[in-house]
């Protein structure tokens, strides 16, 4: 089974702190780090091989630094490493990044499965991966929390759903998108930390992989960000202690819930 | 063509106002050993910038220059008319994002001098399409076929595009559920538009008439406003909850379309088995109006009686931050922050959490927030609009009885 596993590095807001007064991130000493999505995918790609064989390449679409997410992906497990990189590609909304990948993933050929975690952390749009799979024109089943493989032209899956989850069939080739459910991924090993500190990462760029750079980056990019901000304030009627003896605390609360006619 | 932004070398005077004010980090100052007066550069590195402009808007020395080049792909965008909403539907009972996507639908609308369509897939479902009309809907277009009993992306995506193709709107709303950021991402790839996910504000450009599209980004830290400016249908996923939900007014008139087409032409390659109900978890956290929620703080297991004690008492939905997951109280399907869910309750009742910004992000539109914690001064209690001071295994029985109490009077 030849597994594609597409992953992102992203800021790390492990130990985010806003400032106060800017109301901005602190950026300083934000180390990057595999979007926590994506770890899950990479996890279940190699348990997919180690159950039935095959091999896991991982690919990422980023700038040159985003090499280092693709060795921790090799010392996670997974064989080979694509990185999708290119100045064409900058500035790439979920459309163009969709339409860059599918045209990576047709260079490297030759996969059955396709695993992206189900969304990212920063861009928090879950778009890609649907999208992928729509210019590869092959099915695609999103947030996926376990995966059962049928026999090597199906498999079987359970998809959540708000109220539960739905058990899907997909033909081979496919992609899936997983959710944190779905596994609990594993430390990089000491053997593959060593690995992947000798591996080759091949650098795709759009020449390579025969990009339209009309359709890449900002230039393939229907949406224009137009305006950031920082968020205004939560208008939350903020700041009420209430301490006391626990009788006297959960009369007082219960008096409030009653006046804002939640009780 | 392509967007250009460039610092001019003679203008910049290393002030780092834009490299400290950037969301991406994409500026960084270098050292000019050769200025005279060893003034440093601001840098874009461009695999970063992400063209937001706002460097360009903070710099008080006009040294930053960025040059917008619209793409020369015109397409005749009055032949789009039409506000669309996706009615998402399941086992034949509309989603409750619905009725607050036509509420925002209509004021579009009217704003756009056009009408509100409803789109309406299913098996079965025809006699659904009143309901709309009486929630606002002017057009109510309704594919009705077996094969739509359980929503698969393949046919849902090719009856889409196929109604898209016909009848032109000019924007789609869904709900950015799990059915409709799948759906949506498949849809928006297949006719090559825009799609934004997640929106919490929408509103229309009074002189160009291009919908303005805000939403989160970084767990909410930061909120973005996204165009579609050259491609049509401007497509876009709302948040749950941010809008109100549309009023009812029976017996209004509208139209409905039924749209029949061959569904032997549609795509149909996944099969649907089966659905397994979450018979833990009752209420559903994204519906929800009021959560109470588990950290570190229970101490054992078996506190989480005494919380579902006090949902019961709420007909509250039960939510856990991910410290309560990791010792293995409760399933993740309950995780509420940024590897878990965003829900926006009206009350949201923290038990013993303490608030780390990984769970609050999840949970900062709540409305009310009421924090039980011995720890006077964590984040969570500070933030809270009503923070209860002490050990929640003596508050909660009270708090309670105190319900039981009021009710009865």
């Amino acid at each position: 089974m030849n597994i594609i596993v597409c992953i992102k590095q992203v800021p790390s807001l492990t130990n985010v702190q806003i400032d106060l007064e800017t109301g901005r991130l602190k950026r300083d000493g934000v180390e990057p780090m595999i979007n926590p999505f994506d770890e899950y995918a990479i996890e279940e790609g190699v348990r997919i091989k180690e159950k039935v064989g095959g091999k896991v390449v991982v690919i990422t679409m980023g700038p040159p630094q985003a090499e280092s997410a693709l060795r921790e992906a090799i010392s996670r497990g997974a064989d080979e490493a694509f990185l999708i990189s290119d100045r064409a590609f900058g500035g790439a909304d979920t459309l163009a990044t969709s339409y860059t990948l599918s045209l990576a993933i047709r260079f490297i050929g030759d996969y059955d499965i396709i695993i992206c975690g189900k969304q990212a952390l920063d861009g928090d749009t879950a778009q890609v991966g649907p999208g992928i799979a729509e210019m590869l024109n092959i099915p695609h089943v999103a947030c996926v929390k376990k995966i059962e493989l049928v026999d090597d032209k199906s498999i079987r899956v359970e998809r959540v759903m708000e109220d539960g989850y739905n058990l899907i069939e997909s033909p081979i080739p496919t992609l899936l998108t997983v959710a944190k459910e779905i596994n609990i991924p594993r430390m990089p090993s000491l053997r593959g930390k060593m690995f992947s500190k000798k591996a080759f990462i091949k650098i795709l760029d759009a020449v390579t992989i025969g990009a339209d750079t009309k359709k890449t980056g900002l230039n393939g990019s229907p949406t224009r960000v137009i305006k950031t901000f920082t968020p205004p304030p939560t208008k939350r009627n903020c700041g009420e202690k209430i301490s006391g003896a626990a009788k006297e605390v959960a009369i007082a609360l219960v008096e409030r819930l009653s006046k804002l006619g939640i009780i | 063509m392509k967007d250009s932004i460039r610092v001019l070398v003679d203008k910049c005077v290393g002030c780092k106002m834009c490299e400290s004010n950037c969301h991406f980090g994409a500026i960084s100052m270098l050292e000019r050993p050769e200025h005279n007066k060893k003034l440093k550069l601001a840098v874009i590195d461009l695999n970063k910038c992400a063209y937001c402009g706002l460097c360009v808007r903070i710099c008080k020395f006009d040294a930053i220059e960025q040059k917008k080049c619209e793409l020369q792909i015109e397409i005749d965008k009055s032949l789009y008319r039409g506000v669309w909403v996706y009615v998402e539907q399941r086992c034949g009972k509309i989603s409750n994002i619905v009725y607050e996507l036509l509420n925002e639908g209509q004021k579009l609308a009217t704003e756009l001098r056009t009408f509100l369509g409803a789109v309406l897939i299913g098996s079965d479902i025809k006699s659904k399409a009143q309901e709309l009309i009486d929630r606002g809907a002017n057009k109510v277009y309704v594919c009705d076929d077996p094969i739509f009993t359980e929503f698969q992306d393949d046919p849902y995506v090719s009856i889409l595009i196929k109604l898209i193709e016909k009848e032109k709107p000019e924007i789609i709303l869904m709900g950015a559920t799990n059915i409709g950021r799948s759906f949506a991402s498949r849809v928006a790839a297949r006719i090559h538009t825009g799609l934004t996910a997640e929106c919490t504000s929408l509103e229309i450009d009074t002189v160009t008439k291009n919908l303005q599209q805000t939403r989160p980004a970084f767990g909410g830290n930061i909120m973005a406003t996204i165009l579609t400016p050259n491609h049509r249908p401007q497509m876009a996923t709302v948040r749950y909850k941010v809008f109100k939900e549309a009023k009812i007014e029976v017996g209004r008139k509208g139209e409905i379309v039924e749209y029949k087409v061959d569904t032997q032409t549609l795509l149909n390659r996944t099969k649907f088995v089966g659905f397994i109900k979450d018979t833990a978890n009752v209420t559903n956290l994204s519906d929800a109006n009021i959560i109470v929620s588990v950290g570190r703080g229970l101490g054992k297991s078996e506190g989480l009686e005494l919380i579902m004690g006090l949902a019961e008492c709420l007909g509250a939905a039960i939510g856990a931050s991910r410290a309560a997951i990791d010792l293995g109280w409760i399933s993740d399907m309950h995780q509420i922050g940024q590897t878990g869910r965003t829900v926006t309750p009206k009350v949201y009742i923290a038990c013993g959490i303490s608030g780390q910004i990984q769970h609050m992000v999840g949970v900062n539109s709540s409305d009310i927030i009421i924090a039980i914690n011995k720890d006077a001064s964590c984040p969570m209690m500070q933030i809270a609009s009503y923070a209860l001071e002490g050990d929640l295994y003596e508050i909660i029985p009270n708090i309670i009885k105190e319900i039981k109490l009021a009710r009865s009077v």
